[in-house]
C-alpha cells in the first residue's frame, strides 16, 4: 500500500506539473511516454500501408520501378538524408540539455532542428517542382516522354503519396518542436521536468526514421 | 463471510450517499450547466455522452435496417427504388459498424467503468478522451452530411474499383470514417496507458476485472489495426477524386490489394466489436451466478489470444479472390484458431454458471441469449473458415445471417446486458425487472426470427445486397421482416421503461446486485472523483464469491 498521494484519494497535496488524477510525477511521465510510444506505433503502421503498396507494385512492375527510381535526384535525396539525421542529433542533444536544466541550449538545439527541417522542405520543394516541370506525376497526370513503361505512373503515385505524407509529418514535427521551444524559452525544464522535450524529440526521431526507410526504398533500389 | 470480504460487496462498507452528499455530489449533479457537460474531462460524463450518441446512431442504423427489410418484403420493388435501396444497406452497415458497434461498449461502458475498476480517478489522458468523443461526432457529422447529399452505394466494404468510380458521394463518407478511426485509436491508446499506469495499489495484472482485460485486448487491436484502415480510406478518397489508379486495374492498379489492406483492419475490427461483449459477459455471469469466474486466467489470456490470432485471419474474406489454395488453407487454419480461443471462454462461462446460485435478472437473460448467439454464430464462423464451404456460401444471405448472429447478436446482447447491469451504477436508479425480462425475451426471439430465415435463404442461394429476388424466396423474407419488426418492438419497450426509470425509478443502493466487481465499491452514482473517503483496498480477486453453499445469498434489492 502506498501513502496518501495515491490516485483516487481526495485531498492528496497538489504537486506542480502533476495532474490531479495521477499518483505522482513518475506515473504521469510513464503514462506520457507510453502514450507517445503507442502513438508512434500507429504512425509507423500508417506508413506501413504505403510500404505494402510499394512492395506490391514493385513486384508487379519491376522494370518500370527500376527505371523510374533512377529519375529521382540522388544528390538531393542524399543531402536531405544527411540534413534529417543531423537534425535528429540536435533534437537528441536538446533532451540532454533539458535534463540538465540548460533551457537556453534546449532552445538553440531546437531552433537548429527546425531550421534543418525547413531546409529539408526547401530541398523537397526543388525536387517536386522539377518533377512537376517534366510531368513525372501520379496516375493520369503522368506525361513524361522518355519513360513509357506500364506501371511507371504507379511509381510516381507512390512516390508523391509517401513523400507527401512524410512532408506533412515534417510540418507537424516543426509545429510540435516550436511549441516545446516556446516552453524552453519560458525556462520550464529542469532535471525532473523535461517530458515535453523528450516527447517532442521522439516525434522528430519518428519523422527521421520514416525517411530512413523511404530514402532507400524510393531512391536507391 | 470471511473477514477480508468486508472490503467489498456489502452495502454497509460504502458510506451512505446522504452522509457525504454535500461534500461529494455525484458526478451527475456536480455542475449542471451545458458547458460543464460538453467540456467535461470526467470519464463518467464522457461515458454518458458516448452512451447518448451511440444510442442515437443505433436508432439511425436501425431505421435503415427496417427500410431494407421492408423493401425485401416482396420480390419486386416495394417501397423504394433500387438506388435508394443500395444507399440504405450501405448506410445501415456504415452507421452500425463505425458509429455503433465499434464505439458503443468501449466508449460508453469502457470509459465509465475502466477507471472505476482500476481504482483510478480518471483515465490517463482525460483531454484526449474528450477529444476522441468529438472526433467521433465530427466524423459522424461529415459522414451523415455525405449521406444526406447523395449517399453511397458501394456497401460498407467500399470495394474498389467500384468505389473509386461510382458517382455517389464516396469521399465525405470515407473521410468521416477516417476521422472516426482516429477517435477509435485515441480511445484504445488511452485505455492501454490507463491500464498500465493507473491501477490502484493491490490491483495486479491478474487481479484486474475481466472486463478490463477485454478492453485492453480490444485497445491493442484498435491501436494496431486502425491506422492501416485510415491509410486505405485516404487512398480510396484520393483515388475517387484524382483517379491515381492505385486500385484501378485499368491503370495497372490492384483491387485485391485494397481487399488485403481493408480486411487487415476490418477482420480484427470484428473483435473490436465482440471482445468488449465478451468482457461484459464475464462480469455479468460471475455476478448473477454468484460464483467466482471459472478459469480467470484462461478467460483473460483468451482475450489476448483472440486479439493476436485475429490479425492473421483476414484472408478468409478473400477465398474467392483468386488466392492460392495454399494461402486459403493457411488462412482457414488461422481463422479456426479464433474458434479455439472463443471456445475457451464459452466453456469457462458455462463452468461458472454450473452449480452457481443463479439470480435470473435481465442481464442474465441477455447472457443466455448471448451464449446461444455466440455458439451458433461462432460455429457457422468455423464452417465459413472451411474454404470449400465458403465458396458456395460466399456473398449469400448465409454470410449476412452469420455475421449478424456473432457480431450483432453477441454485441447487442452484451450492450443490453451492460446497460441493465450498470444502469444503477451509472444513474443511481433502478428499472422495472419484469419489463426488462419481457423486452429481453422479445429481442432474443425477434433476433432469431430475423436471421434464422436468412440462414435458410443463403443456403438456398439468395445473394446478399440484391434488390429483387425470385418468388420462391418470399416466404422466408416475409418471416425475416416480421422478425425485424418484433426486434424493433423489443427495443422500443426497453427504451420506454429505461427512460421511465431514469426519471421515476427508485433510488439504487451502492451495490444492488451484491456484486464483487470493483466498480461497485463506490456509491451509485459515483462522486466526481470516483471514491469518497480512503481508497478502497484490493486484497481479493475481482470476481471473488464465496462458494454458494457456504454463503447466505442475499435477496435482491
Amino acid at each position: 500500500m502506498q501513502s496518501s498521494s495515491v490516485a483516487g484519494t481526495p485531498g492528496a497535496p497538489h504537486v506542480p506539473h502533476v495532474a490531479a488524477h495521477f499518483a505522482s510525477r513518475e506515473v504521469q511521465d510513464h503514462a506520457a511516454r507510453l502514450g507517445m510510444w503507442l502513438f508512434l506505433a500507429t504512425e509507423i503502421l500508417l506508413f506501413a500501408g504505403l510500404f505494402v503498396c510499394y512492395a506490391n507494385y514493385r513486384f508487379a512492375f519491376p522494370d518500370a520501378f527500376a527505371a523510374a527510381s533512377r529519375e529521382l535526384d540522388l544528390t538531393m535525396g542524399t543531402i536531405n538524408t544527411l540534413v534529417l539525421i543531423t537534425s535528429s542529433f540536435t533534437a537528441a542533444m536538446a533532451v540532454h540539455y533539458a535534463k540538465e536544466g540548460q533551457n537556453k541550449q534546449v532552445v538553440w538545439m531546437f531552433v537548429l532542428t527546425i531550421l534543418m527541417a525547413l531546409g529539408f522542405l526547401v530541398i523537397k520543394y526543388f525536387e517536386y517542382s522539377h518533377k512537376f516541370h517534366v510531368h513525372q506525376l501520379p496516375g493520369p497526370y503522368y506525361a513524361y516522354d522518355k519513360i513509357q513503361l506500364p506501371g511507371v505512373s504507379m511509381y510516381f503515385t507512390i512516390y508523391f503519396l509517401s513523400t507527401g505524407l512524410h512532408a506533412f509529418h515534417v510540418i507537424i514535427g516543426m509545429i510540435v518542436l516550436g511549441w516545446v521551444t516556446l516552453k524552453a524559452m519560458r525556462n520550464e525544464f529542469n532535471h525532473s521536468n523535461y517530458t515535453a522535450v523528450e516527447l517532442g524529440s521522439m516525434y522528430w526521431h519518428l519523422v527521421d526514421l520514416v525517411w530512413i526507410f523511404l530514402f532507400p526504398m524510393l531512391y536507391l533500389i | 463471510m470471511s473477514p477480508s470480504s468486508s472490503i467489498a460487496a456489502e452495502p454497509g462498507a460504502v458510506p451512505a450517499p446522504d452522509e457525504h452528499h454535500e461534500h461529494h455530489p455525484s458526478y451527475l449533479v456536480d455542475g449542471t450547466t451545458v458547458k460543464s457537460w460538453l467540456l467535461t474531462l470526467d470519464h463518467k460524463r464522457i461515458g454518458v455522452m458516448y452512451l447518448i450518441w451511440v444510442l442515437l446512431f443505433f436508432l439511425i442504423g436501425g431505421i435503415y435496417a427496417l427500410i431494407v427489410r421492408l423493401e425485401l418484403l416482396t420480390p419486386g420493388p416495394t417501397i423504394i427504388d433500387a438506388m435508394t435501396y443500395n444507399r440504405a444497406f450501405t448506410m445501415h452497415g456504415v452507421v452500425m459498424i463505425f458509429l455503433f458497434m465499434i464505439p458503443a461498449i468501449p466508449g460508453a461502458f469502457g470509459n465509465f467503468m475502466l477507471p472505476l475498476m482500476l481504482g483510478a480517478k480518471d483515465v490517463a489522458f482525460p483531454k484526449l478522451n474528450l477529444m476522441s468523443l468529438y472526433l467521433l461526432l465530427s466524423g459522424a457529422v461529415i459522414a451523415i452530411w455525405g449521406m444526406i447529399n447523395g449517399g453511397m452505394d458501394t456497401g460498407w466494404t467500399f470495394y474498389t474499383p467500384y468505389s473509386t468510380h461510382t458517382t455517389t458521394t464516396v469521399a465525405p463518407i470515407l473521410f468521416g470514417a477516417f476521422i472516426i478511426g482516429f477517435s477509435s485509436i485515441a480511445t484504445g491508446l488511452n485505455f492501454i496507458v490507463t491500464t498500465h499506469t493507473m491501477r490502484a495499489p493491490g490491483i495486479t495484472w491478474f487481479k484486474m476485472p475481466l472486463f478490463v482485460w477485454a478492453m485492453y485486448a480490444t485497445a491493442c487491436i484498435q491501436v494496431l489495426a486502425t491506422p492501416v484502415l485510415g491509410l486505405v480510406l485516404l487512398l480510396v478518397v484520393g483515388e475517387n477524386i484524382f483517379h491515381f489508379g492505385i486500385f484501378d486495374p485499368a491503370r495497372g492498379g490492384d483491387p485485391v490489394l485494397f481487399q488485403h489492406l481493408f480486411w487487415f483492419y476490418s477482420h480484427p475490427a470484428v473483435y473490436i466489436m465482440v471482445l468488449p461483449a465478451f468482457g461484459v459477459m464475464s462480469e455479468v455471469v460471475a455476478t448473477y451466478s454468484r460464483k467466482n469466474i471459472f478459469g480467470y486466467r484462461a478467460v483473460a489470456f483468451s482475450s489476448l489470444g483472440i486479439a493476436f490470432v485475429g490479425f492473421f485471419a483476414w484472408g478468409h474474406h478473400m477465398f474467392v479472390s483468386g488466392q492460392s489454395t495454399f494461402n486459403a488453407g493457411v488462412f482457414a487454419v488461422l481463422t479456426m484458431l479464433v474458434g479455439v480461443f472463443t471456445a475457451i471462454k464459452v466453456f469457462n462461462w458455462v463452468g461458472t454458471v454450473y452449480k452457481g446460485a443463479v439470480d435470473f435478472k435481465t442481464p442474465f437473460a441477455y447472457f443466455c441469449g448471448f451464449l446461444y448467439f455466440t455458439v451458433f454464430g461462432g460455429m457457422t464462423g468455423v464452417a465459413f473458415a472451411t474454404a470449400s464451404l465458403d465458396v458456395p456460401w460466399h456473398d449469400t444471405y448465409f454470410v449476412v445471417a452469420h455475421f449478424h448472429f456473432i457480431m450483432v447478436g453477441a454485441t447487442i446482447m452484451a450492450f443490453m446486458a451492460a446497460l441493465h447491469y450498470w444502469f444503477p451504477k451509472m444513474f443511481g436508479k433502478t428499472y422495472h425487472e419484469g419489463w426488462g425480462l419481457v423486452s429481453a425475451a422479445l429481442i432474443i426471439l425477434g433476433f432469431n426470427a430475423t436471421f434464422i430465415p436468412q440462414f435458410l435463404l443463403g443456403n438456398a442461394g439468395m445473394p446478399r445486397r440484391y434488390y429483387e429476388y425470385p418468388e420462391r424466396f418470399q416466404t422466408l423474407n416475409v418471416a425475416s421482416t416480421a422478425g425485424a419488426s418484433l426486434l424493433a418492438f423489443g427495443f422500443i419497450i426497453a427504451a420506454v421503461y429505461l427512460t421511465y426509470a431514469l426519471v421515476y425509478g427508485e433510488r439504487a443502493s451502492a451495490n444492488p446486485w451484491h456484486s464483487r466487481g470493483y466498480e461497485w465499491l463506490t456509491e451509485s452514482p459515483p462522486p466526481t472523483h470516483n471514491f469518497v473517503g480512503p481508497q478502497p483496498t484490493y486484497t481479493e480477486e475481482p470476481h471473488f464469491y464465496v462458494e454458494p453453499e457456504k454463503a447466505e445469498v442475499p435477496d435482491a434489492v
